[in-house]
């Protein structure tokens, strides 16, 4: 995997499980309700691509997509 | 506790568990992974006429469908009993709504649940844990599900609430009332319910004149979705709600963990060593011994994973069958405590996923932090027998392990 990793929480299936935000808090943060959202932009910074996989692969709902640019 | 009831002519021992399961049967109760391995390898949907007529989704994929679907099921009963109580009177919101009503019901539980939350709450149950072993230690032995994995929950949430401590074997009663012994007699519910709203509606009342700031208060300053105050109904049920939930199955979730610690020296070890693990370990436990099995009413026909399903039974859905099914985890069976993908069901899938897992998760692992902090070597007491709560909610009930000069 050479490409830059960009991920985003699909609002309409996160349900709040926060798993993403145990494993990968530095690309993810919750709201009031404890939904998770992408930190920024979603770009993931070079260093953190395992932990946006290993967010992406212990979503309970798949609501995490990660894309490759 | 359970085992007199058990014996009731209308629970006749399972002899065809395909066609006739029973989720009260003591084999269930006493382990049921072979019985969900049977029922998955023949069909992803099995039905019994018990309980009223029950379907058992036992693959992760049957399990997801009907979580997602609520158009054809609803959450107004989800708990699975030999009848069926008017839906009305033990409503829970929003575990027992349905949508549309669910996501205003469920918004004004959530932001006290959040991570940041309970990073508040964990110095007082790290305290809490340390309490328990404090009573205990020096015996080296304990029946750890007594005096350790049922404290913990309660007290906490006790805390949350602002209600005193010491009252929580008050809860233990009503909880067993309501989860265990009412699935063959509802008199058991109807008791405990008013025991528990008489006992509540104090508090409320004494709140209105002497606010608080903890969780009691913050439900009864709550606005609902178009801006009024909740009434002493909606709060009761709340407050009713958090109770039921947030004690048997955190308690049962504590006590899976430790048995399994107990039985197994080397995840122990490899715990103590590597404490970096516990955040997949406790994802681990609660996957392979998820506490807790919710229910759903089938209210128009479909058909899941291909197997017909009809109107008027009711739906054991079985997040534990789900977490143990082969063709979603690898050597699904095993216990790895450090698990990579590991998208376990254990708090439920779409839009129920538990109020209280993040609350759920911080007592589970700071309550097996201190306990392997304290007491890093034990073992079960072989002359003790470890015993396993029945039906709803499944964890152990008598845990005696033996520790340091015993051990």
């Amino acid at each position: 995997m050479s490409g830059k990793l960009k991920i985003r929480v699909d609002q309409d299936k996160c349900q709040g499980h926060a798993r993403c935000k145990s494993l990968a808090p530095e690309l993810f943060e919750l709201d009031e309700f404890g939904n998770a959202h992408e930190v920024g932009d979603g770009s993931v910074p070079a260093g953190l691509e395992d932990k946006a996989w290993l967010a992406q692969t212990n979503c309970p709902e798949i609501a995490i997509e990660v894309q490759e640019e | 506790m359970s085992d007199s009831v058990s014996m009731m002519p209308e629970h006749p021992p399972v002899t065809d568990w395909v066609n006739d399961f029973d989720h009260t049967d003591p084999r269930w109760t006493e382990n049921p992974f072979p019985i969900w391995d049977e029922l998955r390898n023949e069909c992803p949907v099995v039905h019994t006429k018990r309980f009223l007529g029950c379907y058992l989704p036992t693959t992760y994929q049957a399990v997801k469908e009907i979580a997602y679907d609520t158009e054809h099921f609803s959450s107004r009963r989800v708990i699975v009993r030999d009848v069926r109580p008017e839906v009305t009177r033990n409503a829970a919101p929003p575990i027992t709504s349905d949508p549309p009503e669910h996501k205003p019901a469920k918004q004004l539980l959530l932001p006290p649940f959040t991570p940041d939350a309970m990073k508040k709450l964990e110095p007082r149950v790290r305290a809490i844990c340390n309490e328990l072993i404090d009573e205990f230690i020096a015996d080296g032995q304990c029946d750890a599900a007594a005096r350790y994995t049922k404290h913990v929950p309660v007290r906490a949430i006790a805390h949350m609430l602002g209600i005193p401590e010491k009252d929580g074997d008050l809860f233990v009663k009503w909880i067993h009332m309501i989860l265990e012994l009412s699935i063959k007699n509802e008199s058991m519910l109807v008791q405990a319910v008013q025991e528990m709203s008489a006992y509540f509606a104090g508090h409320i009342e004494h709140r209105k004149t002497h606010p608080t700031d903890d969780l009691i208060s913050t439900l009864m300053k709550a606005k609902d979705k178009d801006g009024n105050p909740l009434d002493d109904s909606q709060v009761l049920g709340s407050l009713r709600l958090l109770l039921i939930a947030g004690i048997d199955t955190t308690w049962s979730a504590i006590g899976s963990s430790l048995w399994h610690l107990a039985n197994t020296p080397a995840d122990r070890d490899r715990l103590i060593a590597e404490p970096e693990l516990m955040p997949s370990a406790i994802e681990e436990f609660l996957r392979a011994y998820s506490p807790v099995t919710m229910a759903r009413e089938v209210m128009k026909e479909t058909t899941i994973s291909g197997c017909p399903v009809k109107p008027g039974n009711m739906v054991l859905l079985s997040f534990p069958a789900a977490n143990r099914d082969p063709a979603m985890f690898p050597d699904a069976d095993k216990v790895v405590i450090d698990r990579k993908e590991n998208r376990h069901a254990a708090f439920g899938l779409g839009i129920h996923r538990c109020v209280g897992s993040n609350l759920a998760r911080m007592e589970m692992t700071v309550a097996i932090e201190e306990w392997l902090k304290r007491i890093p070597d034990f073992k079960l007491d072989p002359a003790g027998k470890v015993t396993w709560s029945e039906g709803t909610v499944r964890g152990p009930r008598q845990l005696p392990v033996l520790f340091g000069k015993k051990n």
